[in-house]
């Protein structure tokens, strides 16, 4: 009976939700138009990227703060265990990881570039990098990581620092990261560019940091 | 027809799997059906005119979150069975 009455309650809530779903009003604010007239001044062509390094580029800057902020908190848990090889030692899959390997870094540099005029960007180049690492840390042809040392340090902060640095150097000039003009396409792609190497290591360091090999199993 | 037709099954493959892996009682199936959620997701964003959102949902959600799991459970196993 309670079960029934339980159900009975979400269903109506259900609907209640779907039928205010249906009959939203219009955006209280629509961004569409500044952000397609604007568009020639952000220094990329694709609205997205344009949102998210130029208009956004604070958003993106705390994202990026974040995302290391969570590789920080697992090194706490991680340990000086001994990290080894994954036994997987399968022909097979050793050489499709190989092959794949330099197709994704293809793709990885494609998307960082494509990301000024079409979707891609940062973000998904580097978790296409990230998975290339984790794959070949699947098969066996790239052990876990230890703690980090100092390139591998630089390299995790690197996106960041640049990002902080270039947001810095705009405050002489005006606001915090206010591109001008004439310099905005390649501030972003060189934000772009540092980025994708720092949130591959990063998003590779979430799997590989954590990933002991305890034994076999 | 045929787009409202793929819309409709798309809805109710993605509830579906939600609801699936939230329900299903074996830890190695729930991941499984959440790695099959993610993909449905990016189908979801590609049908809504969103490729950017696609994109960063089959490279991160589905894909590294999947792998993240798998590990996890994986490592949760070999601790369990050492006991």
């Amino acid at each position: 009976m309670k079960r029934l009455a339980v159900t009975a309650l979400a269903t109506g809530f259900a609907v209640v939700l779907v039928e205010a779903m249906l009959n939203l009003g219009p955006a209280a604010i629509d961004l569409r138009i500044p952000v397609r007239e604007n568009l020639a001044e952000s220094g990329v062509s694709h609205a997205v990227t344009a949102v998210l390094l130029n208009y956004r580029g604070y958003d993106t800057l705390l994202e990026v703060a974040v995302l290391l902020l969570a590789l920080v908190a697992v090194l706490t848990v991680t340990d000086e265990a001994d990290v080894a090889f994954p036994h997987m030692e399968h022909p097979v899959l050793q050489t499709l990881a190989r092959l794949a390997t330099p197709l994704m870094t293809v793709v990885a540099v494609y998307l960082l570039w494509a990301g000024a005029f079409r979707p891609g960007g940062a973000f998904q180049a580097g978790s296409v990098l990230a998975a290339a690492a984790v794959l070949l840390h699947l098969v066996g042809l790239l052990p876990g990581w230890r703690s980090p040392r100092l390139p591998l340090r630089l390299g995790l902060v690197a996106g960041l620092l640049t990002f902080l640095a270039v947001a810095t150097a705009m405050l002489a000039r005006g606001a915090l990261l206010e591109y001008p003009p004439s310099m905005a396409g390649g501030l972003i792609l060189l934000i772009e560019s540092v980025l994708t190497v720092s949130l591959a290591l990063i998003l590779a360091g979430l799997f590989l940091l954590l990933s002991r090999d305890e034994g076999p199993s | 027809m045929m787009t409202f037709a793929f819309d409709l099954l798309l809805a109710l493959s993605l509830l579906w799997s939600g609801w699936r892996a939230l329900t299903t009682r074996r830890l190695d199936r729930a991941i499984v059906l959440f790695i099959a959620f993610g993909l449905l997701m990016t189908l979801a964003w590609a049908r809504l005119a969103a490729p950017d959102i696609a994109l960063a949902e089959a490279a991160i959600g589905a894909g590294l979150t999947g792998a993240l799991l798998l590990d996890a459970y994986g490592a949760i196993r070999r601790r369990s069975d050492r006991t």
